[in-house]
């Protein structure tokens, strides 16, 4: 689940946007100017709101102001883009995800702990808003724009196109995003992946050391224990002690059983042994349904996507036999680009929703450490379709995006495949056709300008040089696929 | 019976096991090699009368003892070649019983644990026979929960259909589910006959009959 920055426009100017944006230059210049007395009095209010937060502490006024301005802000984003082709994109910081209780069923914030998740919730908004540089460009911008428009009114009522322009431009020094902020936002987007990823994969081990501990380790020792027991026997009543060896026996046989069924909730052994296509395979192989398998893979994914990937198509192909009522299933896995597609579709019932199923919310919270999205189309009645991409896990050399020959490699290269024929054919091969019949004609050849020991060597000289051009043309562009194909060997020789 | 076998495993415990089992019952270790290269050339060079090949081995640690088998059936058709493995796939059964030319078993490492079962399936490979895990079987019965003919099986056809899968022979049915040969025989003539099944009086070509109908999908 991402969280985007965005603040929900309100209908007001979402409907007067949609009316304006069929007005002319003229119009527009007119509209921008009518918004003045707009931004005049949020800009009034703003300053009250601020200035009654910060001497009388009356906190609550500032998030609806904010809300105001950044509701005005996003739409003359979008009408700066609309109008003048400048897109602005939104600067906000993601908003904070709700607070989650604590293993004692309290709310942190900071140092202090509340029963309800009220306050820590309004603590956390105030501070997401206050601590973000767009707000208070947002407030910048908001004072100092009448005036810009006032500044360019005589541009824009001469040219109102180009004025439009140089208001957007304005617009955009103050509105899109700093450098700053667009890292931050990516970066509190990786915090949250990162977080739900080491969430699932702690879930994860919680649940293996439970199934160690609970199931082989409790029967090793029982195991163990038998042994023992036998080995007291042993003399005194073998019969017994065999029967006893027989029972450690069966119990070990058991505890292989139960080990093999954890490992393959791990890692499956096919995958380890084949990759994806194969365990993919596997898997069909081992429903009750009709299963047509298509992987389209020029090599091996890594290890942690192949097996996200099989375990998303585990869990579709296990719904469709138990819930939907499926009788064949196809499973398509194919690039696209650097991103990996996979489709699964099957006759059931339909139905799916991810909100109620719990397996298709462990495949998203799977995919979403890979930035994996999920579609599902299941209409009641059938049949249910659901497409997964995992954006950019492939290696771009996979996509043909190779690296490209530094610049100076690629003039050589041309100027070799340009030039290489002057030496070779007619300061070489005729020239030395010429001396052969000895035509009398110098024409433009070199060789036959010097003095006569030196013309074979020269037109000799003049035939290599030629081929060596030739020659260096091909051998670089070769020797840099060579490495790249060296860089992408482990993946070739199914290492990776 | 003097048989030579072939011995590839990596696990150096489980090779010594494996090698002292085998010799107590009378075959003769030729080779007990512990990865892949070492164990193709062994295949083909010594031509045992039966290998027992574990399907993970060094270098990659994938399934080149699998691969090293195929190959070496490719090379040297019908080589007698007995798979052991810690998971069983139905994917790595069909690769090995596609050539359908038989001598070949597939089984769990756990069959190990039995010493008399689990020799005499080296046994029946050796024989031209086939060995296969009852999981295997039990998972190719489960992919084919839809087959008609087979939901059409009495239980006791459907056991007698399980044994023979496994590769077993009427006497050794009739051995294992406590009925009489002629009523292991009447089960089958009626097993194939459900399951539209050329009848055959020879063991190893009914049992791959009737794993090459499981793998029909």
């Amino acid at each position: 689940m991402v969280y985007l920055g965005t603040v929900p426009v309100s209908s007001m100017f979402a409907h007067t946007g949609g009316m304006l944006r069929r007005l002319t230059g003229t119009a527009r210049v007119a509209a921008l100017l009518g918004m003045i007395l707009v931004q005049a009095g949020v800009f009034l209010l703003s300053v009250a709101a601020v200035t009654l937060t910060f001497t009388l502490g009356l906190v609550f006024l500032l998030p609806p102001q904010i809300r105001m301005v950044r509701a005005l802000a996003e739409e003359t984003r979008r009408r700066i883009g609309a109008w003048t082709g400048v897109r602005i994109a939104s600067p906000y910081l993601a908003e904070p995800p709700p607070p989650r209780p604590e293993v004692d069923g309290l709310y942190r914030y900071e140092r202090t702990l509340y029963k309800s998740p009220r306050v820590p919730t309004w603590n956390a908004r105030w501070k997401w808003m206050t601590t973000d540089p767009a707000t208070w460009r947002d407030l910048l911008w908001l004072g100092l724009d009448p005036l810009v428009k006032l500044a360019l009114l005589p541009l824009l009522l001469a040219l109102p196109t180009r004025g439009l322009g140089v208001y957007g431009q304005w617009c955009a020094l103050l509105l899109s995003p700093t450098r700053a902020s667009v890292l931050r936002g990516q970066l509190s987007h990786l915090h949250q992946s990162r977080s739900i990823a080491a969430d699932s994969q702690a879930a994860e081990m919680r649940r293996i050391e439970r199934d160690l501990h609970d199931g082989t380790q409790a029967r090793l020792i029982a195991i163990g224990m038998t042994l023992g027991a036998a080995e007291e026997l042993m003399d005194a009543d073998p019969a017994a002690a065999k029967t006893l060896m027989s029972k450690a026996r069966d119990a070990s046989a058991e505890t292989l059983t139960e080990l093999r069924r954890l490992i393959r909730g791990i890692h499956p052994p096919v995958l380890a042994e084949r990759g994806l296509a194969d365990a993919v395979r596997a898997l069909a192989m081992d429903t009750a349904l009709r299963v047509e398998v298509e992987v389209d893979l020029p090599h091996r994914p890594e290890p942690p996507v192949e097996a996200a990937v099989y375990f998303a198509v585990s869990e579709l192909l296990a719904n469709a036999a138990r819930h939907g009522d499926a009788r064949s299933a196809s499973v398509d896995i194919s690039s696209d680009g650097p991103s990996l597609r996979v489709t699964v579709t099957d006759d059931g019932l339909g139905g799916a929703d991810p909100a109620k199923g719990s397996g298709l919310r462990g495949i998203e919270r799977r995919l979403a450490a890979f930035d994996g999205v999920m579609a599902v189309n299941s209409p009641p009645g059938g049949p249910t379709s659901v497409m997964m991409v995992l954006p950019r896990v492939l290696p771009d050399h996979w996509a043909g995006v190779l690296p490209k020959l530094p610049r100076w490699k690629a003039v050589v290269v041309a100027l070799c495949w340009s030039l290489a024929w002057c030496p070779l054919f007619p300061q070489g091969l005729v020239a030395a056709a010429l001396k052969i019949f000895d035509v009398r004609e110098k024409s433009w050849f070199l060789a036959l300008h010097v003095a006569e020991p030196f013309q074979w060597p020269v037109v000799y000289v003049m035939v290599t040089l030629g081929l060596a051009m030739y020659a260096t043309a091909i051998a670089i562009p070769a020797k840099h696929n060579r490495d790249r194909l060296m860089a992408q060997a482990p993946h070739r020789l199914g290492l990776c | 019976m003097g048989n030579r076998v072939l011995i590839a495993e990596d696990l150096y415990l489980l090779r010594d096991g494996l090698v002292h089992l085998l010799q107590a019952h009378g075959f003769s270790v030729v080779a007990a090699v512990e990865s892949g290269p070492e164990l193709l050339e062994g295949l083909v060079e010594l031509r045992p009368d039966v290998s027992v090949v574990d399907v993970r081995l060094p270098p990659t640690f994938t399934d080149e003892g699998l691969q090293a088998a195929l190959e070496a059936r490719r090379r040297v058709p019908g080589l007698p070649i007995l798979v052991l493995s810690q998971h069983v796939e139905q994917l790595y059964a069909r690769e090995l019983l596609a050539d359908g030319s038989g001598a070949i078993g597939y089984l769990l490492k756990d069959r190990v644990l039995n010493a008399g079962q689990f020799v005499d399936a080296v046994r029946r490979v050796a024989e031209g026979g086939t060995a296969m895990d009852p999981e295997v079987i039990a998972k190719l019965l489960a992919s084919n929960v839809r087959n008609e003919p087979l939901a059409a099986l009495t239980p006791r056809e459907r056991q007698v259909l399980e044994a023979m899968a496994e590769g077993r022979s009427n006497a050794a049915i009739s051995q294992r589910l406590y009925l009489s040969e002629s009523a292991v025989a009447k089960h089958t003539a009626s097993i194939f006959a459900k399951l539209d099944l050329a009848p055959s009086e020879d063991d190893n070509r009914r049992v791959l009959a009737v794993l090459a109908y499981l793998n029909r999908r």
